[in-house]
């Protein structure tokens, strides 16, 4: 049995931060990570340090022994400073530990209901809460925020299947069957999806995405002050991470940490027709730009005319309030009227949608990557060994499917041998 | 004539799952009745004169494991040892075994005569007794009611069998036999799912018209492998077999003529196998093809017939001639018997319990071909599940079901069970997930000591298999016990890497390029040198997995939970609004019995497993609630 652990907190920056462990070698987390196991079911401060001995924070530990835990197994609690850094280096470190993985989603429920921890009550709010985290899902892969990588994941899929039959070919049939050497055109597809994965994980995609969070639009017709707000909200939050002018005049960026949640706010300043073919294209990019951010914030004035397509929880605000508007909500980006109102509805939404497991999915999917190359590699590296080795190859490329299969869903055995009789004629 | 009209077990059927199942139940010490059409044909070889192979190989074994007969009959009867994969890696590798088909059916038939308490029954069953929901025998033609405990039922292809040879039509369950109609309708008056299946074969050659110089040869092995554990030596002579390949000509003559095929005229109803394609499928899919190799595999060693391995086909005799004395070396051959092509009717494997009792017709057991699958293996090892089980059962104790995680069997029922079957279902070694464990090498030690337990694994095997195993042990024990650091290691020529790191003999096999014989020197004393080589060599194996064997561990605790969680029939999947409707609808259509079987779906994610569980939770708790 793995022991997994997990962020329980909800993502972002807050006073605690609380990653759970659980399962047989949770102790030993406390024993690498905090110096050694605190008397079960007290807290105690300590500090914790990398496998290096780096020091990453003080925190509180509390050891929960089996049968008198949440899940019913060891556990530890790390209560951290709520810090994406802390919480992220934490997780790295843990995850470097002898038989512990990321939670998959919903696992720890799942444990603590296997080892009959949960009363009806308890196991319908959960319910309530896997569905409505299901659906979130659901809703974040329809999104900006994960549109592009989980086409990148169908394609990776269909790949899989491909290079999985090309080696069940060579392990299920015996040469005078199919006298065909396949090892020389799995490398290359292999390779492939390697370098994809990495691209990811080098932060072209999910780790940028991270960092980055989430993208609001702020949308409207020229002069209903789309500026004057944009730049309220950079002048005013503290916390800017930085400010960084639009590459094109198309859309100015303008990143902010609201209630702990990475958000990048757009300014579609160019949305305007235009007879520059030039200028037109620009503008076709910025309006793709801000259909394709998690939220919308529709600025009006007066009549309401959209170019950019209304999706469900988009936001739409009477701007000018100060000058007087005809809108029950409005806010005005020069004297900074209704703007907290408007930031704190922006939030909600967004942790709403994201749901508690939202960052979580975030650095499981970025954990299932890892493992997911280091399977990929150990597969090439048989491969390269010629023949002999196949089985061993396959066997990694197994475990490498199996590292995706919470974002490609499983990969079925019928599905990779049709693909081989598909492609190849059996002799015999 | 016999007296005896009541037995512990009734088998009807006498094929390879039939003497299987019924030999199980007499190992298990309990009186059998095996009726068949013919004395003369148990455990005939109605399709190509093998056994064995990628996957089959590892049935063959673990029928082997717990004592069954067709790894010892083969082995008696082969004239063509080879072991399959053999560059590939240990787990992949799978013996094969070329078979003279008349000593094979001699061998069995003495197996069978020896086994004291069967009694070999001819006659044609017209009918199932069923009393109060309980199968309590059959009802045989001129004989009259036959009563048992148990009942399996193995008729292979003779349920609604049609021949075709070309567009003529007999009815027949084998080519010269007549199939079983009123125990066909019957099932179907049951209402037991029957679905169509189809498969073919080659026509059989006259090995004195071949000419033999014309064609390259492939022969067996130098040094066998056996099918058995406890075969030593070979018992007839070995033979070689032909190699030869259709031709543009071969391929013109079949395109010609597809329309007079029975699987291409729109003859045949039933699914055909997409891994053991006709020649026509062949030439038609497979167009960019010049050629498709051709194996010619004498029957026996006194026997003129030739089976051309690759060509089966269900056009017509004339046609069969004309492209058959197209291809090199048979441009004079006489064509014994024409190929054809056979539909039967299978009854849906998921109405069955993994014990291979139908759920609702209790005391009623299927194996074989009628579950749907194909191949002498695949249905042997049924038949010894069902017999096994049907024993069990007339003994009064808890039935055996096969993990997947322990055996080829258990992947093999378990799909059967779960998924049910779609075209004939043969053995892939992909099929088995823990394939690195499931090895043919050590079938015995998955699975002889679960045999001895229940009473189906003779004294001498057990004698046998208790040395090997200590053995294995003692060798274990010398190649573990002492670790070497990198410099000593160093020193007498391995390379490793420097990470402070004491590795022991046994871990240095792992390492890819470092051989027995380099480690056999590093150990000091000469006791390992005097091992046996099948121990030394297993000992390896085992190295060679060992860490990934280890990765699996949680993999199998995984399943092993998830098969405990059962989906009720009525579970009712609109519920979960999480779950999008691909997977709802996929869900509903596989109504997985367990989760393990979920999980199993294409594209079902842990997340929606999850949810699912929880559901079943809340159902069961609410209900306790209200009760």
């Amino acid at each position: 049995m793995d022991t997994i652990f997990a962020l329980s907190t909800p993502p972002g920056k807050a006073g605690v931060a609380i990653v759970r462990v659980s399962g047989p070698k949770a102790f030993d987390a406390a024993e690498k990570l905090a110096g050694g196991v605190p008397e079960p079911r007290y807290a105690s401060l300590k500090k914790i340090r990398s496998l290096s001995g780096a020091l990453i924070d003080e925190g509180l530990i509390i050891a929960f022994p089996k049968g008198m835990s949440f899940t019913g197994e060891n556990v530890v609690e790390f209560q951290v400073h709520g810090s994406n850094s802390v919480v992220t280096l934490l997780q790295a470190e843990l995850a470097k530990l002898d038989g512990f993985r990321h939670a998959r989603n919903g696992e720890f429920t799942r444990r603590a209901l296997e080892n009959g921890r949960l009363d009806l009550t308890q196991v319908e709010g959960l319910a309530d809460l896997i569905e409505a985290e299901t659906t979130a899902q659901h809703a974040q892969a329809m999104s900006s925020f994960l549109g592009r990588f989980s086409e990148k994941a169908e394609a990776w899929r269909a790949e899989f299947v491909q290079i999985s039959a090309l080696l069940a070919v060579m392990i299920d049939f015996s040469d005078e069957d199919v006298p065909s050497d396949v090892i020389p055109v799995v490398i290359p597809q292999l390779a492939n999806i390697r370098y994809e994965i990495s691209a990811e994980l080098d932060g072209v995609s999910v780790a940028e995405r991270i960092r980055d969070g989430f993208e609001v639009a702020i949308v409207g017709e020229p002069n209903v002050g789309k500026s004057t707000l944009l730049n309220y909200i950079a002048r005013r939050e503290a916390s800017i991470i930085s400010d960084i002018p639009g590459t094109t005049r198309d859309v100015i960026e303008v990143r902010v940490d609201l209630r702990g949640l990475p958000i990048t706010f757009l300014d579609t300043a160019g949305i305007r027709e235009s007879s520059d073919p030039i200028e037109a294209m620009g503008v076709s990019r910025a309006i793709a730009r801000a259909e394709r951010a998690d939220l919308r914030i529709f600025l009006v004035n007066g009549g309401e005319s959209f170019v950019v397509e209304r999706k469900p929880g988009d936001i739409v605000v009477g701007s000018k309030r100060d000058l007087g508007s005809d809108r029950a909500f409005a806010i005005s980006g020069l004297s900074g009227e209704g703007v907290d109102e408007l930031l704190s509805e922006i939030s909600d939404i967004l942790i709403d949608r994201v749901g508690l497991g939202g960052l979580a999915t975030r650095t499981r999917h970025y954990n299932a990557l890892k493992s997911c190359r280091d399977a990929i590699d150990e597969a090439l590296r048989y491969l390269e060994l010629g023949e002999s080795s196949v089985d061993l190859a396959a066997e990694e490329v197994r475990s490498a499917v199996y590292a995706l299969e919470e974002l490609l869903g499983r990969v079925d055995v019928e599905e990779m041998l049709g693909k081989i009789f598909s492609s190849f004629c059996i002799g015999k | 004539m016999f007296h005896v009209k009541q037995f512990d077990v009734v088998v009807v059927g006498g094929g390879h799952a039939g003497v299987e199942a019924a030999h199980a139940a007499h190992r298990l010490g309990l009186s059998t009745a095996l009726i068949t059409k013919s004395k003369y044909d148990l455990g005939v070889m109605s399709c190509n004169p093998a056994i064995g192979g990628l996957g089959k190989g590892h049935l063959v074994r673990e029928i082997d494991a717990l004592d069954g007969l067709m790894a010892r009959v083969a082995d008696r009867s082969t004239i063509q040892h080879r072991l399959l994969n053999r560059s590939k890696g240990p787990a992949v590798r799978g013996p094969r075994a070329q078979i003279d088909r008349s000593v094979f059916r001699q061998e069995m038939a003495s197996e069978i005569a020896k086994a004291g308490n069967i009694s070999v029954i001819e006659g044609e069953v017209l009918d199932i007794i069923e009393e109060n929901g309980r199968i309590c025998g059959v009802n045989v033609a001129k004989l009259g009611d036959i009563r048992a405990t148990s009942t399996i039922i193995t008729t292979g292809t003779f349920l609604g069998g049609k021949i075709f040879v070309g567009r003529e039509v007999v009815f027949g369950g084998r080519m010269g036999q007549t199939s079983s109609k009123a125990l066909s309708d019957r099932f179907r008056g049951l209402g037991l799912g029957v679905g169509r299946l189809k498969t073919g074969t080659p026509p059989r050659l006259n090995s004195r018209t071949i000419n033999w110089d014309a064609l390259s040869r492939q022969e067996g092995d130098t040094h066998p492998e056996f099918l058995s554990f406890m075969t030593r030596k070979t018992s007839l002579p070995q033979i070689a077999c032909g190699v030869t390949a259709t031709n543009d000509l071969t391929h013109e003559i079949i395109r010609n003529n597809l329309h007079l095929s029975a699987m291409y005229g729109g003859d045949i109803e039933g699914v055909g196998p997409r891994y053991c394609p006709s020649i026509e499928d062949k030439v038609s899919r497979f167009a960019d093809k010049s050629e498709h190799q051709v194996f010619l595999e004498p029957e026996g060693l006194n026997d003129d017939t030739v089976y051309p391995n690759g060509i089966s086909t269900s056009l017509p005799v004339d046609i069969q001639e004309s492209y058959v004395r197209s291809i090199r070396g048979l441009e004079q051959v006489e064509i014994l018997q024409p190929g054809y092509a056979i539909e039967y009717d299978f009854l849906d494997p998921k109405s069955l319990e993994p014990t291979l009792e139908h759920s609702e017709l209790k005391g009623l057991y299927f194996a074989g071909q009628i579950n749907g699958t194909t191949g002498y293996e695949e249905a042997a090892a049924q038949g010894l599940v069902a017999g096994l089980n049907a024993g069990l059962a007339a003994k009064e104790l808890p039935g055996l079901s096969f993990d997947r995680s322990s055996s080829y069997i258990g992947v093999m029922i378990d799909d059967l069970v779960s998924r049910g079957v779609t075209e004939p279902y043969r053995m892939f070694t992909s099929r088995a997930e823990f394939r690195l464990k499931l090895r043919i090498d050590n079938a015995d030690q998955r699975l002889t000591e679960i045999g001895y337990s229940i009473g189906c694994v003779s004294e001498d095997r057990w004698a046998h298999y208790s040395t090997k195993k200590g053995r294995i042990a003692a060798g274990y024990h010398i190649l573990s016990r002492r670790g070497f650091t990198s410099h000593e290691l160093e020193r007498v020529g391995f390379s490793v890497k420097h990470d402070g790191q004491k590795r022991t003999p046994f871990e240095l096999l792992s390492l890819p390029g470092v051989d027995l014989a380099d480690v056999v020197k590093l150990v000091e004393s000469n006791e390992i040198a005097e091992f046996e080589p099948s121990i030394l060599e297993q000992l390896a194996i085992e190295a060679r997995y060992a860490h990934l064997l280890h990765r699996q561990e949680s993999e199998v605790e995984a399943l092993a939970k998830d098969q405990n969680l059962t989906i009720p029939l009525d579970f009712d999947y609109e519920r979960l609004s999480g779950l999008s409707n691909e997977v709802k609808s996929k869900l509903k259509a596989h109504e997985p019995k367990t989760i393990a079987h979920a999980a199993r779906l294409e594209g079902i994610t842990p997340a929606a497993l999850t949810r699912i569980v929880i559901e079943l939770r809340r159902v069961e708790l609410s209900r306790a609630h209200v009760g």
